[in-house]
């Protein structure tokens, strides 16, 4: 589904991906972890198509990018640490409008579905501005979520929760991994993801250096696999 | 999980004149603070200006583009931080529609801004300096100088906003580029409030439509690279 090859990106005389390879298989939720400057975000930027690669190949969903970025981008829903939502609109018209611009048919029907699925129904008419930072994040995945995306980036999408808020969070997580999509979320949070991701790649330096099935690993074995691959980079 | 088709221009286009307009609708962020500084404008002139009638005709034209000049950078630079400040420009520009339909709609949404401060500015003008500014021709100048400013301001901002000094910015991008377009909106404006003959006025509306179609033109062929990162 995901398919990166010798990627490079340079932001002026800097390396910030540096021969990179990457794979994600159709149904897969990766767990990409690494150290702050590691590169993450800005591979998930180049996977959404907001930046393009300096040098190599990338594909999502069978199209190449930056060369077939639109039909990229209908197959792709994003949640960033920003929540990408309008603060003067309420959950519902913010849905609307992303709706709108992603021509989803059965608009009014698709927004309550997923107001319903990330538990935020009794809140659809209220303005975004009045929401919680973990209500905001639920409606940022529902957003994400809206056009039936078959890939979905999700970049440190714990950041600035509280614990209640980051499970409520991880409830909408498995409900959307549990649909088949393929995942691939950047995340501090080693426990946390290690209850979502079939799959933890540790990114440094700009290389995936290390790669591991998540369910191979108790929580502490994972933290020594962590130090180890950054150490041996 | 079959995608969605992709949406035509002109519907994602209102889609962001509609998110645009009801957000505002809302916060009545930008048209206040838009309003409040052209009144603003509007009655320091006046009182700093001891006008004769000879000379009103001339000098108020030249007020009221500046009026709207300055009154359209804060628009334009509150319109853009709105977008970037939650991410909504990734959000914007991650959908699959042709990009060329968000500039569009940024600008048209931006332009009904103005509009709405237009229409309040011009009868407290005509009152306040005891000129009409209810004439069609004239009205025609402030359309088509509306129509250019918001269209090549759109687009800097959208430059300018990227940056930690946007507020500073735009202005110095934004001014010596629109000084063609002031000029001819000025001369154009003075020309009907003169009651001049349509020679001497038509060379500066033609300079008005040629300017705002070029711009224009040039505006949504390059959003694109601009929005680029």
């Amino acid at each position: 589904m995901i398919h990166v090859r010798q990627l490079i990106k340079r932001f002026g005389p800097k390396v910030v991906l540096n021969k990179l390879a990457f794979d994600v298989s159709e149904g897969e939720f990766v767990a990409l972890i690494g150290p702050n400057g590691a590169g993450k975000t800005t591979l998930l930027r180049i996977l959404s198509s907001l930046a393009k690669p300096s040098l190599g190949e990338v594909s999502v969903a069978g199209f190449h990018l930056p060369g077939q970025a639109a039909s990229v981008r209908q197959r792709l829903g994003v949640v960033s640490h920003l929540p990408l939502l309008y603060g003067d609109l309420s959950a519902a018209e913010n849905l609307q409008f992303y709706g709108r611009m992603y021509h989803v048919s059965a608009l009014d029907q698709r927004v309550k579905e997923v107001l319903q699925l990330v538990g935020l129904s009794h809140r659809a008419g209220d303005l975004v501005r009045t929401f919680s930072r973990g209500m905001q994040q639920r409606l940022a995945i529902g957003r994400a979520i809206l056009h039936n995306p078959q890939v979905l980036l999700l970049d440190e999408p714990h950041t600035g929760l509280d614990q209640d808020a980051c499970d409520m969070l991880d409830g909408v997580l498995r409900d959307v991994a549990v649909t088949g999509r393929t995942v691939v979320m950047t995340s501090h949070d080693f426990v946390r993801a290690q209850n979502l991701a079939s799959r933890f790649d540790v990114l440094s330096r700009g290389k995936i250096v290390a790669s591991t099935p998540a369910n191979a690993l108790s929580a502490d074995g994972l933290q020594a696999f962590y130090r180890q691959s950054l150490e041996q980079a | 999980m079959k995608p969605a088709a992709k949406p035509s221009f002109v519907k994602a286009m209102l889609a962001v004149v509609w998110k645009d307009l009801t957000a505002e609708l809302r916060s009545r962020e930008v048209f206040s603070a838009m309003l409040i500084f052209a009144l603003l404008v509007v009655l320091i002139f006046n009182f700093a200006l001891e006008l004769e009638a000879g000379t009103r005709a001339s000098v108020t034209s030249g007020v009221l583009w500046v009026t709207f000049t300055f009154a359209g950078t804060i628009g334009l630079n509150r319109s853009m931080a709105q977008e970037k400040d939650r991410g909504c420009m990734d959000g914007l520009l991650m959908a699959p529609v042709d990009r060329s339909a968000i500039y569009l709609g940024k600008v048209i949404g931006n332009l009904l801004f103005m509009f709405a401060v237009e229409v309040v500015v011009i009868p407290l003008f005509s009152v306040l300096y005891n000129v009409n500014l209810l004439k069609p021709g004239l009205l025609l100048v402030v359309l088509l100088g509306s129509v250019g400013y918001s269209g090549i301001g759109t687009l800097l901002a959208t430059m300018s906003v990227q940056t930690r000094t946007r507020d500073m910015l735009l202005p110095i991008l934004l001014f010596p580029v629109v000084i063609p377009l002031v000029v001819a909106a000025v001369k154009a404006s003075a020309g009907y409030l003169q009651a001049l003959p349509m020679t001497d006025i038509q060379p500066w509306l033609t300079l008005l439509i040629v300017y705002d179609v070029i711009f224009l033109s040039v505006a949504w062929m390059v959003f694109d690279f601009v929005v680029e990162e």
